[in-house]
């Protein structure tokens, strides 16, 4: 079983319990207005996909609710990291992640 | 006054445990930062103290649960949640807090038998780990029991209570009537 760290609920916790949610750190344009239709595009709907360390939001569905950030590696599927939303993106040196 | 009915309305199961509605419950949901020490001496002078992260206190009366770290359910006799949920919201009045009377919107169901048969039940529906070890009585546990949200604990050993909303009752009742059917059991803890 595939477990997963909520960084709010501090506890360890079956996959079941929890939702996918997309990509991580996706900014958010300060003046919406003022953006061109590629960078619509491009904030919408462009994604990366990695193979190796993969930086995406996570929920705790089945418990507190909440959104979180996780480092999940696509290949094997194991979680290096989970963390609040909001703080900065772990290097990925230091979770003996390899960046590809 | 009309007479407060559950979803269930009353209804048992006895397989290798027994499940059965609880009856009606009253139940008032705190949402407020619960490690704020503000926070938790405005709902202790009002009469719930609250239970450190993943627990609960529990007396005959009725008890506190640790929902999540922003998320407290209290539990109480249904005619007093009324004025249970009015004393806390007057208790945090000035905080960031949230109160709310929400007996209406989830139904309780209590499993009786033998505690490693109880614990059976429950594991297999829900991915919590149920070894007496790792969820001991004076734990609460959020998680899912088939394809639904629910929140268990052991009062005792031998007794579990469960939570889910009353829109899925009838759900959650089959499948724990299911899952204790006689002879399913498998011997696990
Ligand atoms: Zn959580």
């Amino acid at each position: 079983m595939l477990l997963i760290t909520c960084p709010y609920c501090e506890e360890t916790l079956p996959e079941a319990e929890f939702a996918y949610a997309g990509q991580a750190h996706v900014i958010r344009p300060e003046n919406p207005s003022g953006q061109s239709d590629e960078q619509w595009e491009e904030f919408l709907f462009i994604r990366e996909n990695p193979k190796g360390p993969h930086f995406e939001r996570w929920r705790h569905l089945h418990g507190c609710g909440r959104f979180f950030n996780a480092v999940r590696d696509t290949v094997s599927d194991k979680f290096l990291t989970t963390y609040r939303a909001g703080a900065p993106r772990p290097d990925l040196a230091s979770l003996g992640g390899d960046a590809k | 006054m009309s007479d407060a009915v559950t979803a269930l309305r009353g209804r048992s199961f006895t397989g290798m445990v027994t499940v059965e509605d609880a009856g009606p419950v009253g139940m008032v949901t705190v949402r407020a930062d619960l490690a704020d020490e503000t926070v938790r001496a405005a709902l202790a002078a009002a009469g719930s103290d609250l239970p450190e992260a993943g627990g609960l206190t529990w007396s005959d009366d009725g008890g506190t649960l640790w929902m999540s770290p922003d998320e407290a359910l209290i539990l109480c006799a249904a005619d007093e949640a009324a004025q249970k949920a009015s004393a806390l919201a007057r208790a945090l009045d000035g905080s960031h807090a949230l109160v709310a009377d929400v007996s209406q919107a989830r139904i309780v169901i209590r499993l009786t038998g033998r505690d490693a048969l109880v614990r059976e039940v429950l594991a297999k529906l829900s991915p919590a780990d149920l070894r007496a070890s790792a969820f001991p009585v004076g734990r609460v546990r959020r998680t899912r029991l088939g394809q639904v949200a629910a929140a268990f604990w052991f009062p005792a050993e031998g007794e579990a209570m469960l939570i889910c909303f009353r829109s899925v009752a009838d759900y959650a009742f089959a499948l724990l009537s299911n899952a204790a059917a006689p002879g399913s059991d498998v011997g696990h803890f």
